[in-house]
């Protein structure tokens, strides 16, 4: 966790240490014959400054988990604080920024006009909200594009601008849905560790939803195994890479921990007799 | 990366692809004309007819005057007084009051339409109570509503105001008018994805912002072939409500009174029928400049 400075700093205030905390979280979706339990039973605690992130099969309600924390979605049962207070109301007060598999920009707008869409939402001054756009544009390379439409730029530039766009308003937390997902596998991992970089610089909290173990383990503090049906958490496998010890991403990919890692959490998903084959999950 | 960051702008064509639509619509104006002209030549002089049923029209000079005897007649006189204006003249000016008209009921049938859009969209009970109504009340044929709109209109009074004809005209045809725009532009406004709609959501925006940063700018490309839908519309209830409330000087009823003149003077009742293309193609026109005005919210998002 050498990368996560906040957490020990921010632990003098002990109600704002925890960015997350789901308790006893289940989330059943009623069908009209059946329902389906996409969620049952999880409890998770995220401290601030954590990179945690959520692997599973397809089904196992990861994603459901991220929206639930988003108050895009609420529980059947159970709690959700965030930064101390009810998922619903860290939404009204702006306490996360979120990301999506698709890069969601409106087409209408600029690179600059999509970043600076929830700081106009929330009526920042025009003079702050532009530096603090420019200063985004500066910290996901895209200097030379801030005047583009979203349709000249490819797809790994519209996810840059997306995450810029997530971290307009400087969120103590950063949730993000498989963000790279639709990349191909060379920009992805440009962009896995330029969003290590922004979470090291921002201190934000990240829970971050993926099916690809490699990523899962080179982001994370925290890896949360999830298995379907009903989605529950399996175990959570904490990553130690030394990631002091070295700057550079392709070195630290090639680490023996790194491969430790990724056989703990590999172990962890087919660990289940039940369910031997764990069928969507990325094993590259 | 970069061969995907070539600039393609809407405004960024080159001259010969601009040009060329408007050499395509002179082409076909000649087209038209010369298998017009074609027919007349070949074709049997009392037309052809399966019983007592006419397939064919007549070719006699009466049935279909030559293209340019009609060309010719548009510069001759409007009547036989040595004073008259020329015939041109009279079709433009027709034309022009209908035109005015029409954008005074295209513009009602914007209001009203969107409106309605909006509640829509915003109340989904309003979705399925009003939109069968929208749908219903295009089923009412023009001819019956006219003497309505102008009996109600006439019954209206606040101080110095006084309904006149033409208002009951502007009326009728906004009537057309608003139900493409309001269909369009409810799907308009629930055409944003999923994702933007739950984007607005982690923001806290409530609908207003919804509406003014999301839905209308993506409602624009719906908007749009509704709005030129609707301007043929009021054009087309302008012409129609000329003629079944009475009201004079617009194109409608010049057609209707110059169809008198079909045996003396045969090409003259084609004069207003060409001033009502024109009119077509005028608010047609207008509504395209809105088009290129608003070009940057109709960018599709390629490759998400």
């Amino acid at each position: 966790m050498t990368h996560t400075p906040h957490t020990t700093v921010e632990t003098s205030s002990p109600a704002t240490s925890v960015a997350v905390d789901v308790r006893n979280v289940s989330r059943i979706f009623e069908g009209k014959k059946s329902s389906i339990t996409a969620l049952d039973g999880i409890d998770l605690t995220i401290q601030a400054g954590e990179f945690v992130s959520l692997i599973g099969p397809s089904g196992c309600g990861k994603s459901t988990l991220l929206r639930l924390i988003a108050d895009l979605d609420q529980p059947t049962a159970g709690d959700i604080h965030v930064f101390g207070m009810p998922a619903a109301k860290a939404r009204i007060q702006q306490k996360y920024g979120i990301a999506f598999q698709q890069a969601g920009l409106l087409p209408w707008r600029t690179v600059a006009g999509n970043i600076a869409l929830p700081l106009e939402l929330h009526k920042a001054p025009k003079a702050v909200a532009s530096a603090r756009v420019d200063e985004l544009i500066e910290l996901v390379g895209l200097g030379e594009f801030a005047s583009s439409y979203p349709d000249q730029l490819s797809g790994g530039m519209q996810q840059r601008v997306a995450i810029a766009r997530s971290l307009a308003e400087k969120p103590d937390l950063l949730l993000m849905d498989e963000p790279f997902g639709a990349l191909d596998e060379m920009t992805r991992e440009r962009m896995q560790a330029e969003l290590l970089r922004i979470a090291a610089e921002s201190g934000a909290a990240v829970v971050f939803v993926t099916h690809s173990i490699p990523e899962a383990v080179f982001l994370s503090d925290r890896v949360v195994v999830m298995s379907p049906r009903p989605g529950r958490i399996t175990g959570i496998v904490p990553v130690a890479l030394s990631r002091a010890a070295t700057t550079n991403a392709e070195a630290l990919r090639e680490q023996s921990d790194f491969f430790a890692a990724v056989t703990a959490v590999r172990e962890e998903l087919h660990g289940v007799p039940a369910a031997p084959t764990a069928r969507g999950v990325d094993l590259r | 990366m970069t061969a995907a960051l070539t600039t393609r702008s809407l405004r960024a064509k080159s001259l010969s692809a601009r040009v060329r639509p408007f050499l395509l619509g002179i082409v076909s104006v000649v087209l038209l004309a010369v298998i017009w002209e074609l027919y007349k030549f070949l074709g049997p002089a009392d037309g052809f007819s399966i019983g007592k049923l006419r397939v064919l029209p007549r070719t006699t000079d009466l049935a279909m005057p030559h293209v340019w005897d009609m060309v010719e007649r548009l510069g001759g006189p409007l009547t036989g007084a040595s004073n008259a204006i020329p015939l041109w003249l009279a079709v433009l000016q027709a034309a022009a009051m209908s035109l005015g008209i029409a954008a005074i009921g295209w513009t009602i049938g914007l209001v009203v339409g969107f409106t309605l859009a909006v509640l829509m969209q915003r109340f989904r009970i309003a979705e399925s109570a009003v939109l069968p109504l929208v749908i219903l009340s295009q089923t009412v044929p023009l001819i019956a509503l006219a003497p309505v709109v102008r009996v109600w209109g006439s019954r209206l009074e606040f101080g110095s105001f006084e309904w006149e004809s033409w208002m009951s005209v502007a009326v009728i045809a906004s009537y057309l008018a608003f139900f493409p725009i309001a269909v369009g532009a409810l799907r308009g406004l629930q055409s944003p994805d999923l994702i933007h709609e739950e984007l607005m959501r982690s923001y806290a925006a409530g609908w207003w912002q919804t509406l003014i940063r999301l839905r209308l700018p993506a409602s624009v490309p719906y908007l749009l072939p509704a709005l030129g839908l609707g301007a043929a519309n009021a054009v087309i209830g302008t012409v129609v409500a000329e003629v079944s409330t009475g009201l004079s000087g617009g194109i409608g009823r010049m057609i209707l009174d110059f169809a008198n003149f079909a045996s003396s003077d045969p090409a003259k009742p084609w004069a207003p029928i060409f001033g009502a293309i024109l009119l077509g193609l005028v608010a047609a026109g207008l509504v395209s400049l809105l088009g290129l005005a608003l070009g940057r919210y109709r960018r599709a998002e390629v490759n998400r």
